[in-house]
């Protein structure tokens, strides 16, 4: 088993799935349902496959495993490189994932073009586990970057009315972005004489020189967490987007700016990263606060969590530069969590979208009368995002503030605020929706969950609760890997000789 | 395993009666959650017996987390304290589960409201078992969201909704300092289990920490942290304003979470934390001064209230303000007992508002009531039952209590331990009269309800009546049983309740003068007899005093204007701000100056610039689709050599 490309299998199987969907012919409605079939098959073996990947993965290895490396542009030195360690294992079930769940849930909704649909959500799944594997530079840049293509159409041709405009703004954060970080990977590849990223780690660079590449990176991985003043793009996309789209821009997409700052600017650049981390926090906190309240007066749902996911990763990126265990354990169990929480909270918005048409909040009131399975499922993810103990939302958010109390008690305190803020608008929103009289009309013959919107919550309602109660199966594998990277940065400070200080 | 069925069986009965709930119907939601909670509530009682005077011990169940030196387990702490709160729990939500199936016999979520019950009392039960910070954090929030699950439980009432918001917000206030309290814990003591925390406390004494900008005492940091996280649960001056609304939520719920346990969580806390607060004196004169100070302004409103459950919750607010005195004066134990002789009458006290409620058709306002006690003697008993304890009656269960507490704030070496005793000598006046006027004014007198109501009054069932009578019993005689409690050497708790050597608060409080001893006494007398000669003899003198008093009247009758004041400073200001943040900041300044800046700048130098873009995105993606097959193709080929 062990000899298996695993990681390559897992990466590649969704576009063999999707060149078959490709081949369908024939009348529209078979051409659709074959292709729903075979999108839900490809998807839920690469799923299978990647539990292999779990199954193999040694936790007490800091280093990265199940690798392959191939030569690729041999006269550069630029190789095909892949491999998992504690840091992305997560990530790459995380993507497989959410496919699955996104197949599963729009099996319904979506009755135009299925077909080009669930190519492009293969396409996707390959990039998004591509870019977790990825440990050349090249590469991930390419799949980085790559994943930016299905999202556009994704939005575009199944997306809302403001669409192009949406997509564009997104284009507009996004280049600059990527110009930059295309940048620091030439100069690192003209300093270091490889884009090989384990090597890379490894490598010093000049301190004044990483803080340049550092600004260079944190330009793109900052418009794609998104950190304030770089999120304007996020509701607007959101909101266009369709439901599965929203799903995997909440819980994958924006995984990739915190893996971004794990993977590169601390291990590569940690002079730098010490340098701007108060940059960082003041970034942070700003976006906690400020977005919070913004979250507060949204009278459409979806730009609601947009807007609380912008105050979500506030507290990720907090917890990435703390940096101490607790907090970077923190913030990937955080992401994590934020993943499956907020991306169930689309599905939760999508549900009643599919039925009324309407985001508006003002459109919806007392639907616990008729849909109180739909309740259970919206109070279940409404508490995981304020994050109640017992739930995935906690185990991050708790890390993180006795992480970065051991830094920055400030800090600390307004990042705690988030807490009150988070329960104000999420609350707020289910009393609005949930709660109350059923006067409209409407509403009055709404129907509960389908079969298949059930199967989908299902195993995102077992997750919340597995990380809430029993969140060591996750943290003990990412160990020893976040112990290697606190090594790299020089950082790996205890707590207790802080408060000798 | 006796424990852990204890804590997990209502549980069990939560998730057995709230996602099957159709499937068993209402019978059997009922059989479930009350058979499960019976079963708790037995093995309470053999807890507490098996835990006096023993030593302290942990059941562990299994990791939570686990990073660096952050230790976290699920585990039950067993000591003396978390005895007497399991007893306490788990006894009264079981009658008071019994209530609920009279109570609420013509509701239409029988199983919902039986489900929340049962999950409310696990967390309870978690909380007080709890043996680190973060799993009381866990049975804190889980408290709260019950809380609010069953104040919003008529979830088509507006007002009950607004309350149960309002109550997960104030709490959540409270737990921010709470959450960083357990952060600086961990800063002191690279730990968050009790043990290592009590245990270093000693050797912390003289130790500071830097945060916030400065360095202060580090046990005065976390002690009054934590104190704010318990003024939040348990209602004190300036984070109770969520008590009053939360009576929107049904009666039961009222009795059980906001009377006996969840709001005596802040004092369980103080009371655990001995160990930190004795060494943390200026922590412990804040607990002081809030609790004296809630206990007195809590009584004034109490006095003007018209709706029943309001007058309780108030009388409530004000005798949680005289736990947290005693343990700011340093007889936690007293504390405690007080706890444990309120959970009994107090709950008698709601559930017999609540029986009262029932027969007046739901009616809660004692205006509109007067003269019904021959109708329904039995509330009526059990209603006088419940006054007594509560205003202190010599040889009920608040008599002693209340008497143990006052003493200590006079005999205590506390900075503000007489504000503490003169304010609750004065505040036992106020509740002498408040509850004197509750009872005269519900009962006696003309009946003032209308002629459709009157001819439904009518006695509670047997099902109601008989919890009633338990937690009558529980008022009259909890104090003899309790008194072990206060006892100078401590023996009941064998450490866990922790007293520095030089506090001797436990031993002085019998040796105060006479007059001291007496005037718990004499407050009762002069408040009942007051409000006797108010309500029955001379009926025009409350509105005449009312209007003498005219601005302090309003001022309480408004009490005290903190939702207005609230409303003006937070809310208000918190909507405009987002509001403005949104349009003004999003819109205005980032989005102008950014993406659409830069696109309106695009579209004056070239007008074909956006259809330019456009077009750029596709062809990106056919240059990146046709890269990745390639990438594909060569891998396959050169990947099998």
């Amino acid at each position: 088993m062990s000899d298996w490309p695993l990681l390559s299998l897992v990466t590649f199987l969704p576009l063999v799935g999707a060149a078959f969907i490709l081949l369908i012919r024939g009348e529209a409605a078979i051409v659709a349902q074959n292709a729903r079939a075979v999108a839900l098959w490809t998807s839920l073996v690469t799923f299978l496959l990647s539990l292999l990947i779990l199954a193999n993965f040694d936790s007490s290895q800091a280093g990265f495993q199940l690798v392959e490396q191939r030569p690729w542009l041999p006269g550069f030195g630029i190789d095909y490189h892949m491999g998992v360690d504690g840091i992305s294992l997560w990530f790459v079930l995380l993507s497989t994932l959410l496919t699955v769940v996104v197949i599963i849930g729009s099996w319904h909704s979506v009755q135009t073009r299925v077909k080009e649909y669930m190519i492009a959500f293969l396409v996707m799944e390959t990039l998004m586990v591509g870019v977790f594997c990825a440990l050349d530079l090249v590469l991930f840049y390419v799949f980085f970057e790559g994943i930016l293509i299905p999202m556009y159409l994704i939005i575009g041709v199944w997306g809302g009315a403001r669409r192009i405009y949406a997509s564009f703004k997104f284009f507009l954060y996004t280049l600059i972005g990527s110009v930059l970080f295309l940048v620091a990977i030439l100069v690192m590849y003209l300093q270091a004489g490889t884009t090989d990223i384990p090597t890379l780690m490894e490598t010093t660079f000049d301190e004044n020189l990483q803080r340049w590449l550092w600004l260079a990176m944190f330009a793109s991985f900052a418009v794609k967490v998104p950190m304030w003043p770089f999120h304007t793009w996020l509701p607007d996309a959101h909101v266009e987007a369709p439901t599965a789209g929203s799903v995997l821009l909440a819980g994958v997409l924006l995984k990739l700016g915190g893996y971004g700052f794990l993977r590169f600017s601390l291990p590569m650049l940690p002079d730098a990263s010490l340098y701007f981390a108060p940059l960082i926090y003041a970034l942070s906190v700003i976006a906690i606060v400020y977005t919070s309240f913004v979250a507060l007066m949204q009278t459409d749902m979806k730009k609601l969590i947009a807007y609380s996911s912008v105050a979500h990763m506030g507290i990720v990126t907090i917890g990435i530069f703390t940096p101490n265990a607790l907090g970077i354990q923190g913030s990937i169990i955080q992401m994590l969590s934020h993943g499956i929480v907020s991306g169930a909270l689309f599905m939760v918005v999508g549900v009643v979208y599919d039925r009324i048409h309407s985001r508006e909040i003002a459109r919806y009131d007392g639907l616990a009368e008729r849909m109180p399975s739909y309740a259970l499922v919206f109070m279940i993810f409404m508490l995981a995002s304020v994050g109640l103990p017992g739930t995935s939302g906690f185990v991050g958010e708790v890390l993180i503030l006795v992480g970065i109390f051991q830094t920055n008690s400030w800090v600390a305190l307004f990042a705690a605020s988030g807490m009150v803020l988070g329960a104000a608008y999420m609350l707020w929103l289910y009393r609005r929706t949930i709660f109350g009289s059923l006067t409209k009309d409407d509403l009055k013959l709404i129907k509960d969950m389908r079969p298949n919107e059930v199967i989908a919550f299902a195993p995102l309602v077992v997750l919340v609760f597995l990380m809430g109660v029993y969140p060591s199966f996750f943290l003990d594998p990412m160990a020893a890997s976040v112990d290697n990277l606190l090594v790299q940065i020089g950082a790996a400070e205890s707590p207790a000789s802080l408060a000798q200080r | 395993m006796l424990y852990v069925i204890l804590v997990f069986a209502p549980l069990v009965g939560a998730i057995v009666a709230g996602l099957f709930g159709r499937q068993i119907g209402d019978r059997g939601a009922q059989i479930v959650t009350c058979g499960l909670m019976g079963l708790s509530a037995l093995f309470s009682v053999i807890a507490i017996f098996s835990t006096v005077g023993a030593e302290p011990f942990r059941v562990p169940l299994f990791t939570w987390m686990n990073v660096a030196t952050f230790e976290v387990d699920w585990a039950l702490r067993i000591d003396a304290l978390s005895g007497v709160m399991m007893f306490v729990v788990s006894f009264i939500s079981f009658f008071i589960h019994v209530y609920s199936v009279g109570y609420m016999s013509h509701d239409k979520s029988i199983p919902r409201f039986m489900s929340y019950l049962s999950l409310f009392t696990f967390a309870m039960l978690m909380l007080v078992t709890s043996d680190n910070l973060i799993q009381l954090f866990f049975g804190w929030e889980g408290v709260g969201v019950a809380s609010y699950l069953l104040i919003g439980f008529w979830y088509t009432k507006p007002s009950a909704c607004a309350a149960a918001i309002k109550a997960f917000l104030v709490n959540r206030v409270g737990d921010v300092g709470l959450m960083l309290g357990i952060a600086v814990c961990y800063l002191l003591f690279d730990s968050v289990q009790y043990d290592v925390i009590f245990a270093g406390a000693a050797a912390m004494a003289d130790a500071t920490v830097v945060v916030f900008g400065g360095e202060f005492h580090a046990l005065t940091v976390v002690g009054i942290l934590l104190f704010i996280g318990a003024m939040g649960k348990s209602a004190q001056l300036g984070l109770h304003t969520w008590l009053p609304d939360a009576m929107e939520g049904p009666t039961p719920v009222s009795a059980l979470i906001h009377a006996a346990t969840m709001v005596t969580a802040g004092v369980f806390l103080v009371a655990r934390f001995s160990p930190v607060y004795e060494y943390a004196p200026v922590a412990l004169a804040m607990v002081a001064f809030i609790g004296a100070s809630t206990a007195i302004f809590a009584a004034t409103i109490g006095l003007t209230q018209f709706d029943i459950k309001r007058v309780i919750a108030y009388s409530t607010c004000s005798q949680l303000g005289y736990m947290f005195f005693a343990c700011g004066v340093g007889a936690y134990s007293a504390g405690i007992f007080h706890l444990y002789t309120h959970a009994f009458f107090k709950a008698l006290l709601f559930l017999g508002a609540g029986s009262v409620i029932h027969a007046m058709s739901d009616e809660q306002d004692m205006r509109k009531m007067g003269g019904i006690w021959r109708k329904i003697p039995v509330t009526y008993a059990m209603m006088w039952i419940g006054t007594l304890a509560l205003v202190g009656f010599p040889f009920t269960a608040g008599f002693y209590s209340k008497d143990a507490i006052l003493e200590a704030a006079w005999a205590s070496t506390n900075s503000f331990h007489l504000y503490a005793f003169w304010l609750g000598i004065t505040a036992a006046v106020l509740t002498a009269f408040y509850s004197g006027r509750l009872i005269f004014m519900t009962f006696h007198g003309p009946c003032r309800a209308d002629e459709h109501v009157q001819s439904h009054i009518h006695e509670s069932p047997k099902v109601m009546t008989i919890p009633l009578g338990v937690l009558a019993a529980g008022a009259l005689l909890a104090g003899f049983f309790g008194y072990g409690m206060i006892a100078e050497d401590g023996s009941w708790w064998a450490g866990a309740i922790f007293s520095h050597p030089d506090n001797t608060v436990l031993h002085d409080l019998h040796y105060v003068p006479l007059w001291v001893k007496l005037s718990p006494i004499v407050a009762m007398a002069v408040g009942l007899g007051l409000s006797y000669l108010f309500y029955m003899r001379m009926t025009e003198m409350p509105g005449r005093v009312a209007s003498a008093l005219k601005p302090l009247h309003t001022f309480f009758y408004n009490k005290w204007y903190f939702d207005e004041l609230y409303d003006r400073i937070f809310v208000r200001p918190a909507k405009a701000l987002g509001l403005g943040l949104w349009r003004g900041g999003d819109q205005a300044i980032i989005d102008r100056f950014g993406p659409d800046g830069v696109a309106a700048a695009a579209l004056a130098t070239a007008r074909r610039a956006s259809r330019l873009q456009t077009g750029f995105v596709y062809h990106y993606a056919f240059a990146m689709l046709i890269g990745v097959a390639f990438l594909v193709s060569w891998y396959m080929m050169v990947g099998r050599g």
